[in-house]
């Protein structure tokens, strides 16, 4: 009986836990357990999912991405000057954003399947370099509407009213990002439970070698897997500019540990023990109710950032402990 | 060196121990007196090494006591059965040794991590003793050697050593001859003599019956969690031994069923790849077994993995059915028709950590999905008929794959070729690590891919097996195919004298 308990607490735990928060917060604050405030939370957690689903697949195949911050920050501030410097038709502005996101997969890919640097060090190279694109490509600056140039002028442009409506509009009284993100959960979702290329992601990760021997080309599963991983970043960076409507040097920079955070904390929900979409998502959403209705208690951001650590060091130790006392 | 030549005895008394309600041993009783090999054998599953685990404190007993000559315990730790004089050494040598610390390093492991010791090293005569406790069993090698510079068997050696240097009373050896040659184990043989004289007890674990009989002086046989007999090998024959261990005589070990031989599947011209696999010809025909048998180290593995296309040749040709094949890649290998059922299973031919379904599609996802989408009806019927095609025991098709016993697993390994189209299968030792009772099944399931009319290449360094299935017999050594047998041509003796003298032969 009380094993039977304990695995209970293992596969429900996570879940019960983020039950748990929503009903304090729901006592702290009447306005918590709002439509509102429920959809805005879901709204802002839905550029890290995406950013997350990039992360999980890439530790799916046993890998890891440590460049997706960095692919967000250069795709925003492209998508922006798209706009705002080229006066590009939306379509472009779309696609070339996730195309230097694809690119930046490549690279990774090149680095790790084919020369074989180790995934965390070619990653963060990779980091430092897409960083220093980003910002050599804005020579430091945000980009916004009319900006002034360093020649003196004015940029030509503004961001599309149809772009901005990605980010900002809403569906059926349901903000569009909100949408996006529950398409992109369930397309991961099926893409992992139900086609033959997930399942070869999932058994190129649990061990290469037996994967090879078994006729998988897992370099090209891994890949594909890196491309993906900077697709959705670039993805994110795309929502971003449209959520925020400019082109922020930097934004991507705190999206590496909140997604990483996500993935990891969604390690322990069902008591998967390893990368999962769903569990990913339910990360990201524990994350959002954490940091709002924190932010509705008055505490401060910095502080948030203390409990969101905490929270992902419970998962983990739930997690590992499981995990654990299965292989004895 | 003192203390272990009183005369010591082990006796566990009534070990009880089960596993989320499931009894894995029931009542155990089993003795070890100092200066005796005693041997313990089971099929898998048996409890044999839920019992050494608990005589090494990897796991708790649930009921019953341990007693050596010094009192009564009750083992919580490895290092509380380390105290009272028991060691073990495992089958996966690596996982106790430091591979790039050096053997005297290695040997001396536990004092050099226990914190009371003296903080500062004396290199000279930390090597100076290693020297000394090498000396005792007879290897040659440098102190100052690092670990992953050796031999395995090199490996396992210095792992005696260590428990010799930490005046071990009773040692268990799990299965260290599986991954040996013949030589390399009659050296173990004789060290293990040597612990014999110094007054220690040996608990020693292997599959192969008739080395058991060479160097044992008795035997326990467990099954299904319980002891069923302890004999003096004088009064018991290997017959006795393995119905004793099956329940059951076990009258046909090698069933060879008939099968016609038709044209060539197989060719092998001029196969190089390094030092280990030096200009192969072979030709396997449908419906025959082709036996490859050559002591550890001969290059089978090699050659296994370069037919597979998991490692590559610099020179030659191989062609399936006539038609040359380019083995670029284990997935053109796959393609071609070919199949491969490696040697480290638990590595290599299955994911240990994925359920016996999803091993077994792994080959066939693309036959099994439309449009990228998986059929899991399909997937499951195709798992489902496996599993009671060739008797996988498994809970379930969900099952993980690494609580199935070594034998069911390897049949995972073959069983997920079965839907491809494979027409060439090889087998790299799949006996390894399997007991006796799936060995048997292993065989009737490769006759019946023989009858089907698949060619088989059969690669292993148990003669018997090779002399018992196959129709041909090619004996291999460094790497070169040295004398071809037809069946019922060879002895074991003709085997072991080409795969051991290959090389004057030649010469």
């Amino acid at each position: 009986m009380k094993k039977h308990l304990l695995s209970f607490t293992f596969k429900y735990g996570a879940l019960a836990f983020i039950g748990l928060v929503i009903l304090f917060f729901s006592f702290q604050s009447e306005y918590f357990f709002t439509y509102g405030n429920l959809t805005d939370i879901l709204r802002s957690i839905s550029i890290v999912t995406f950013v997350a689903i990039g992360v999980t697949i890439s530790l799916t195949v046993d890998g890891f991405d440590l460049s997706v911050g960095a692919t967000v920050s250069l795709s925003t501030v492209v998508t922006a000057t798209l706009m705002v410097w080229y006066e590009m038709p939306l379509v472009v502005v779309l696609i070339v954003p996730i195309v230097i996101g694809a690119l930046v997969g490549i690279l990774n890919a090149l680095l790790i399947v084919k020369i074989r640097i180790p995934d965390l060090l070619a990653t963060l190279a990779v980091m430092y370099i897409v960083n220093g694109i980003h910002k050599t490509y804005t020579k430091g600056y945000s980009i916004y509407n009319n900006m002034p140039l360093p020649d003196g002028t004015t940029a030509p442009g503004v961001m599309d009213k149809d772009f901005l409506w990605i980010g900002q509009g809403k569906l059926l009284g349901v903000p569009f990002p909100v949408i996006l993100m529950l398409l992109a959960v369930v397309a991961a979702h099926v893409f992992f439970k139900y086609t033959r290329w997930g399942r070869q992601m999932i058994m190129t990760g649990g061990n290469e070698e037996a994967a090879r021997l078994s006729g998988l080309k897992v370099k090209r599963v891994r890949t594909l897997a890196y491309i993906a991983s900077g697709i959705f970043a670039s993805i994110g960076g795309i929502l971003f500019a449209s959520r925020i409507g400019s082109g922020q040097i930097d934004a991507g920079a705190p999206m590496l540990m909140e997604s990483v955070a996500a993935v990891f904390i969604g390690y322990s929900v069902f008591a998967a023990g390893r990368p999962n979409i769903i569990g990913t998502f339910f990360g990201a959403v524990l994350m959002g109710v954490l940091v709002n209705g924190l932010t509705m208690m008055n505490v401060q951001y910095y502080t948030t950032d203390i409990i969101k650590g905490s929270v992902l060091v419970l998962a983990l130790a739930v997690t590992f402990i499981h995990l654990n006392r299965r292989k004895a | 060196m003192s203390k272990a030549k009183t005369v010591s005895e082990l006796n566990m008394r009534s070990i009880s121990k089960s596993f989320a309600g499931v009894p894995a041993l029931k009542n155990v009783d089993f003795n070890l007196k100092g200066g005796e090999i005693h041997a313990l054998l089971g099929a898998n599953g048996a409890g044999k090494s839920t019992l050494m685990k608990i005589l090494s404190g990897a796991y708790e007993t649930d009921e019953g006591t341990i007693e050596t000559g010094d009192g009564t315990y009750s083992f919580r730790s490895p290092a509380d059965s380390k105290n009272a004089g028991i060691h073990c050494v495992y089958q996966e040598v690596d996982t106790s040794l430091v591979s790039h610390l050096s053997v005297s390093e290695n040997i001396f492991l536990d004092q050099l991590a226990n914190s009371m010791g003296n903080p500062w090293l004396k290199w000279g005569s930390l090597h100076d003793a290693a020297r000394e406790v090498l000396k005792r069993i007879g290897l040659t090698i440098s102190p100052q050697a690092l670990i992953r510079d050796l031999t395995l068997s090199e490996k396992q050696l210095v792992l005696i050593a260590r428990l010799l240097a930490e005046e071990a009373k009773f040692v268990i050896l799990d299965e260290p001859t599986a991954p040996l040659s013949l030589d390399e184990a009659d050296k173990l043989f004789g060290i293990m003599r040597g612990l014999k004289d110094a007054g220690i007890g040996v608990i020693f674990i292997s599959h192969r019956l008739p080395e058991v009989f060479r160097i044992c002086d008795r035997i326990t046989v467990m099954r299904d969690g319980e002891r069923v007999l302890t004999e003096r090998k004088e009064d018991i024959d290997s017959a006795g031994v393995v119905r004793a261990m099956l329940g059951k005589s076990f009258d046909e070990e090698f069933p060879k069923l008939p099968a016609t031989i038709g044209e060539p599947i197989l060719t092998v011209r001029g196969l190089e790849a390094g030092r280990r696999v030096r200009g192969v010809n072979l030709d396997v025909r449908r419906g025959e077994i082709l036996a490859i048998v050559g002591l550890v180290g001969a290059g089978k593995t090699e050659l296994s993995r370069v037919l597979f296309g998991a490692d590559t040749a610099e020179r030659g040709t191989v062609s399936v059915d006539g038609k040359p094949v380019k083995l670029g890649s284990p997935s053109d290998a796959v393609r071609a028709g070919i199949a491969l059922i490696p040697e480290e299973r638990r590595k290599e031919g299955i994911l240990v950590r994925e359920s016996v379904l999803h091993n077994l599609s792994l080959p066939i996802l693309k036959a099994i999905s439309r449009f990228g989408f998986l059929s899991g009806k399909s997937e499951r019927e195709f798992a489902n008929g496996q599993i009671s095609g060739l008797g996988i025991k498994t809970s379930s098709v969900a099952q993980i794959a690494a609580y199935l016993s070594g034998g069911n697993q390897q049949k995972v390994a073959i069983g997920k070729w079965l839907g491809t189209e494979a027409e060439v299968f090889l087998f790299d030792e799949p006996t390894k690590g399997v007991d006796v009772g799936a060995k048997g099944d292993i065989f009737r399931i490769i006759g019946n891919l023989a009858q089907k009319g698949k060619g088989i290449l059969y690669l292993t360094c148990e003669f018997a097996e090779a002399l018992g299935l196959a129709d041909r017999i090619l004996v291999m050594c460094d790497g070169i195919v040295v004398k071809s047998f037809s069946r019922g041509e060879a002895t074991q003796e003709d085997l072991l004298y080409y795969a051991s003298a290959g090389r004057e032969e030649l010469a």
